[in-house]
């Protein structure tokens, strides 16, 4: 059975999403077999390591930004998704009130201290502690230095001898006015020593987080256990801040757009997207390039089109219309990774690679298991 | 143990802690010796003998309350909630 062939052009008219006016069209993807006929779309390992490719933009440990070329938003969005719910991190659970007289309620203040993000040694968080399983109503818990750990919060406010008379501040007035993600203090038990020491201890990402403000007298005094969660439980578990992606946003300059317009068609679209140059006396001189007797003016070109929001200005104004056609690339992917500061936001990703790899092994297990 | 089951406990109760026995050395305790509460007024801890005027010593509130308790039984705090 001889196969159809198609041109590169066609296959690259295929990948474009188009983005008009009022309409988008073009948005599900058609590389799949039986929907061209006579064209083979069937699934290929070669096929697929051959168009896949990663570039990275920007790669700090708080925030990744890359793009993943070539694959299919089924894929794209099952990393994201991963990312968001699925890979565990350490956050506070459990807190034991033995007193709170500030005005901030016992409920309210587990539920941020819940929410303050932690760091600690990446080998005692992968390999050294384990998932801790929440006891059924008549089970004891089971409390062991591998799968719980330990904080303590205990300000007291009271009042600064040595404030200036007058002192208005209350930060200046008292001691302990605010309280903060840096006064919990972490309390190793057992091996968690070997692991969280120094700077591996276990201790708020950032600690400027505000707890609570107190006044004199007041009290927080408490204990907090930490275990091990992913995001689909709670979104304190969730490693990532934003985990999202765009599809890579296209720019075709169909007639040139010369002198004022171009200044406009420049302003139209978020700065550095859109250059101005100067029709070249070559361009001038070629018959039917629209470019003739324009020497010297300047021209809109398409600089760096990622950095398009796709507001679709351009297509509001009459002068336009016709001249320019905007879409974005279906299968070209820009990442932008967010950490909360436990993982390296490039480990996220790759963690969200082993755990596809591992969901599709087990799903391969369970398909076996059904032939059989 | 879930938020909803817990029951506040008191002295009378015999089941709580080693043969029931806590709860009531806590009050022996604090039998003869100060006590302390807190002023309504200006929040301040205010030692009270037993027979003493009830009234702040520092600005003469006559509403004191009482602080929240520190007994508790091991494995059993007095206050647990769910970070959630």
């Amino acid at each position: 059975m001889s196969r159809v062939q198609p041109s590169i052009e066609e296959l690259e008219r295929r990948k474009v999403v188009g983005i008009n006016e009022w309409t988008v069209t073009d948005v599900t993807s058609t590389d799949f077999p039986g929907h061209y006929p006579g064209e083979d779309h069937a699934w290929d390992i070669e096929k697929i390591r051959d168009a896949l490719h990663i570039e990275f933009h920007q790669n700090d440990p708080l925030l990744a930004s890359f793009s993943l070329i070539g694959t299919d938003a089924s894929i794209a969005n099952a990393f994201r998704r991963i990312m968001i719910a699925d890979i565990p991190t350490l956050a506070v659970e459990t807190v034991f009130i033995n007193n709170n007289t500030s005005v901030i309620q016992d409920e309210v203040l587990s539920h941020r201290l819940g929410l303050i993000p932690f760091k600690g040694g990446r080998e005692g968080l992968d390999k050294f502690l384990k998932w801790w399983k929440k006891p059924e109503d008549d089970e004891d818990p089971s409390y062991f230095d591998y799968n719980t750990v330990k904080l303590s919060l205990n300000v007291e406010c009271t009042h600064n001898e040595d404030a200036a008379p007058g002192e208005t501040d209350p930060t200046k007035l008292y001691h302990h006015a605010h309280v903060y993600a840096r006064d919990i203090v972490y309390e190793p038990i057992g091996r968690q020593s070997q692991y969280f020491s120094g700077e591996n201890a276990i201790a708020p990402t950032n600690p400027d987080i505000l707890i609570a403000k107190l006044r004199p007298g007041q009290v927080i005094d408490l204990t907090m256990h930490m275990h091990k969660g992913v995001g689909s439980d709670h979104a304190k578990f969730s490693p990532v801040a934003t985990a999202s992606y765009r599809l890579m946003p296209t720019i075709n300059v169909l007639h040139p757009i010369l002198g004022a317009d171009a200044e406009k068609f420049a302003k139209c679209f978020p700065q550095g997207v859109i250059g101005l140059e100067k029709v070249t006396k070559k361009e001038a001189a070629q018959k039917g390039s629209g470019y003739e007797g324009h020497e010297g003016e300047l021209k809109a070109v398409v600089k760096d089109p990622m950095r398009d929001t796709v507001s679709r200005e351009c297509l509001r104004h009459e002068e336009f219309k016709g001249k320019v056609k905007l879409g974005r690339e279906r299968d070209h992917f820009i990442y932008q990774i967010e950490s909360t500061g436990q993982w390296d936001s490039d480990a996220i990703f790759l963690e969200s690679v082993a755990h596809l790899k591992e969901k599709a092994r087990r799903l391969e297990q369970q398909v076996v298991n059904m032939v059989r | 143990m879930s938020r909803e089951q817990y029951t506040i406990p008191t002295g009378s109760q015999q089941t709580f802690g080693a043969g029931g026995s806590s709860g009531r050395e806590y009050a022996a305790d604090s039998v003869g010796t100060v006590m302390y509460y807190t002023c309504g007024d200006c929040a301040v801890r205010v030692p009270l003998e037993k027979g003493a005027p009830i009234r702040c010593q520092k600005c003469g509130a006559r509403v004191l309350y009482k602080e929240r308790t520190k007994r508790c039984v091991a494995a059993h705090p007095m206050v647990q909630f769910e970070a959630r």
